[in-house]
């Protein structure tokens, strides 16, 4: 099967004052299948959320700029050479992004309905009575209840999962292929960040979308994504299917991570943690960049950094440990 | 010997008016409503809610940073409530609270040695040189460089920012700590030291602890004991052990089953509420959980008369009528 969104080398620098340059996505190549949801993890100054924002090309320039050498192609296009109006159709037409605070995205003097059919009428040339209808068809198919009556109210009417639900309703106006979800549930309660990671599994089988979902949160890649990667400083240290990647990390940073997190079904015990900080993206470390906090690191890691290796062509790691399994400490 | 009571809450609760019209009833919502707990001494007693269940404003209440409308707060022995400004000034440096976003509460301006000192001198504790030792000793104590003292807040990052918090928290030898939210900005390699941090100064000065989190599994490896909160009103307590084990509350049983777990593997019972939590300002009437509880035994009765708090099993105490059938709620999923 062919990706539908393929990306190679992805490059994104930012020019600081005084003369630092920051390079929070750093060569990052990956495939998203139509049908899949592929969960991109890390923690925060991985990059994960400077790539989903690179991939719609809203990058501010300048400060920012993408390395002409990256590539993004979506269904063969090649997105890094759109001009402006072809990049318009292909932001929310092809690729539809969702943020993590649905609030600060909605515009909080306009009713829900004018919002959503004003991002129908972007994508379709409808007149007024069948924007609102397909408004209110997009609401209820994001499991709005009573979508009518949704349709006249304001966003601050709405609760925070409400709201989300809306952008998702928003974000499928203009019937893309692609949905990028940036911590889509982070700012909601756990009960209703349920609710909305079922509605995106159910949207992904429904319409047969690519899901790339970005998170922090082990737990929710686990419970949605059929395939994870894992980030660290700009790069993709892991990945693989996601039954195989949990059971069997194959980097030590996503082991350490998975270690580190508190669990309800584990009995209290000490955590065991990573020891230091992440590094700033001003300052990669040479050779592998998560050596400094590695408890298998020796001279071939702070020598050179690996590629992503691995057997199992699926399931591959940036670590030497792949190359040397000998080296692994107890 | 029974352990002693160091923090006794009876009944309390707080009320806050809704913005309304000038003449004529404002509406009211109950933020917290009638909770009592105890935490004894070298407790933690973590509390588990979400937004809007008042649990920010319970600990708040405590240690009177707001006033309380009715009930009463002992801190060993002492009527907390009652205290003049004075004396509640002297309290104060018995009780401390550690904030979710130590950025809003460090002083941009401040470098951070001297935001630790401010409490140590303001209380009397050390002056001078013997002042500034002190905070030596306070960043060793949280795992901070000494010479991140001659930083600014915006210098350190979240995590060290979460540690000079508790350093100040610290500073003035207090024995008991409210931590709202302690990690839940941190990330996780950084939340989980924060964490272990937080048992080994426990451990190190017999700290009593309420542990306020949204997240059950942050509060499972630190507290003894969980009162779980709903719309302002406690649903369930029990021994940590036996409420992770088995839930009575059909709330507690949901939250823990939408708790993200690291696993796609672990058995995890399936039970996805519909809705969304009621306003306070308008509960439903009987069990404030009654239009979202999944229980299987749910009926007229959870409408018609509100489930009190009561000990259905030694020592584990629930807020619902049909707890004893609390197995049949994961049975159904």
């Amino acid at each position: 099967m062919k990706p539908l969104l393929s990306v190679r080398d992805l490059t994104t620098v930012f020019s600081l004052p005084g003369g630092l340059v920051a390079r929070p996505v750093d060569g990052v190549s990956l495939d998203l299948f139509p049908g899949e949801t592929l969960a991109l993890v890390g923690e925060s100054g991985s990059g994960k959320t400077t790539l989903a924002l690179s991939l719609l090309r809203l990058i501010p320039e300048p400060p920012g700029r993408i390395d002409p050498a990256s590539r993004v192609e979506l269904d063969g296009t090649d997105v890094m050479r759109l001009d402006s109006t072809a990049l318009r159709r292909v932001r929310g037409g092809g690729m539809a992004m969702i943020f993590q605070e649905p609030g600060s995205s909605l515009n909080p003097v306009m009713t829900v309905g004018s919002q959503i059919a004003e991002t129908v009428r972007v994508h379709a040339r409808l007149d007024r009575g069948a924007a609102r209808r397909r408004t209110r068809d997009l609401l209820a198919d994001v499991g709005l209840s009573d979508p009518d009556r949704r349709l006249d109210q304001y966003p601050h009417e709405l609760s925070g999962g409400m709201q989300q639900r809306v952008m998702i309703a928003m974000a499928l106006a203009g019937h893309p292929r692609v949905l990028i979800a940036d911590e889509p549930t982070t700012a909601l309660d756990v009960t209703i960040q349920l609710q909305i990671l079922d509605l995106l599994t159910d949207l992904k089988r429904r319409l047969g979308l690519a899901v790339l979902l970005i998170t922090h949160d082990l737990g929710v890649a686990a419970r949605v994504a059929d395939r994870v990667a894992v980030m660290y400083a700009g790069r993709i240290v892991e990945s693989g299917p996601t039954a195989r990647l949990f059971q069997r990390p194959r980097h030590p940073y996503t082991e350490a991570l998975l270690l580190a997190v508190p669990r309800v079904d584990r009995p209290a015990e000490r955590l065991p943690v990573v020891p230091g900080q992440p590094p700033p993206a001003t300052d990669w470390p040479a050779g592998c960049r998560f050596h400094p906090r590695c408890r298998h690191a020796w001279e071939r890691c702070r020598g050179a950094e690996p590629d992503l290796l691995g057997t199992d062509q699926e399931h591959v790691a940036r670590c030497w440990l792949m190359d040397e399994p000998g080296r692994r400490a107890p | 010997m029974k352990p002693e009571r160091l923090v006794e809450i009876d009944r309390l609760t707080k009320r806050f008016a809704l913005p309304g019209p000038l003449v004529g009833r404002r509406r009211t919502i109950v933020a917290v409503d009638e909770v009592t707990l105890t935490i004894a001494r070298g407790e933690t007693l973590g509390l588990v809610g979400e937004s809007g269940s008042g649990k920010t404003t319970l600990g708040r209440c405590v240690l009177r940073l707001t006033e309380p409308d009715e009930g009463r707060v002992r801190f060993a022995g002492v009527e907390v409530l009652a205290l003049r400004a004075e004396a509640l000034r002297r309290m104060r440096r018995r009780m401390q609270i550690v904030f979710q976003e130590a950025t809003l509460s460090l002083n941009p301006r401040l470098r951070i040695g001297a935001a630790i000192r401010e409490p140590v001198e303001l209380h009397g504790l050390a002056r001078g040189p013997s002042a500034r030792a002190r905070v030596v000793e306070l960043l060793a104590e949280v795992g901070l460089d000494r010479t991140l003292g001659d930083h600014y807040p915006h210098q350190l990052s979240g995590g060290q920012r979460q540690r000079v918090g508790i350093a100040r928290a610290l500073s003035v030898e207090p024995e008991f700590l409210v931590l709202d939210e302690p990690i839940s900005n941190l990330d996780v390699s950084l939340g989980a030291q924060v964490l272990n941090l937080l048992a080994d100064l426990q451990a190190r000065h017999g700290l009593t602890y309420l542990l306020i989190a949204h997240d059950l599994a942050v509060v499972r490896h630190l507290a003894d004991r969980v009162a779980v909160v709903y719309l302002g009103r406690v649903v369930e307590l029990a021994p940590a052990a036996a409420l992770y084990q088995q839930p009575l509350h059909p709330y507690t049983a949901s939250l823990l089953a939408a708790a993200s777990v690291p696993d796609p593997q672990a058995a995890r019972p399936r039970i996805v509420l519909s809705g969304e939590p009621p306003s306070a300002a308008s509960p439903p009437p009987g069990c404030a959980f009654q239009p979202r509880c999944p229980h299987p035994k749910k009926d007229q009765r959870c409408i018609a008369e509100r489930p009190a708090l009561r000990e259905v099993q030694p020592g584990r105490w629930a807020a619902c009528h049909y707890a004893e059938n609390a197995v049949e709620i994961l049975r159904k999923g």
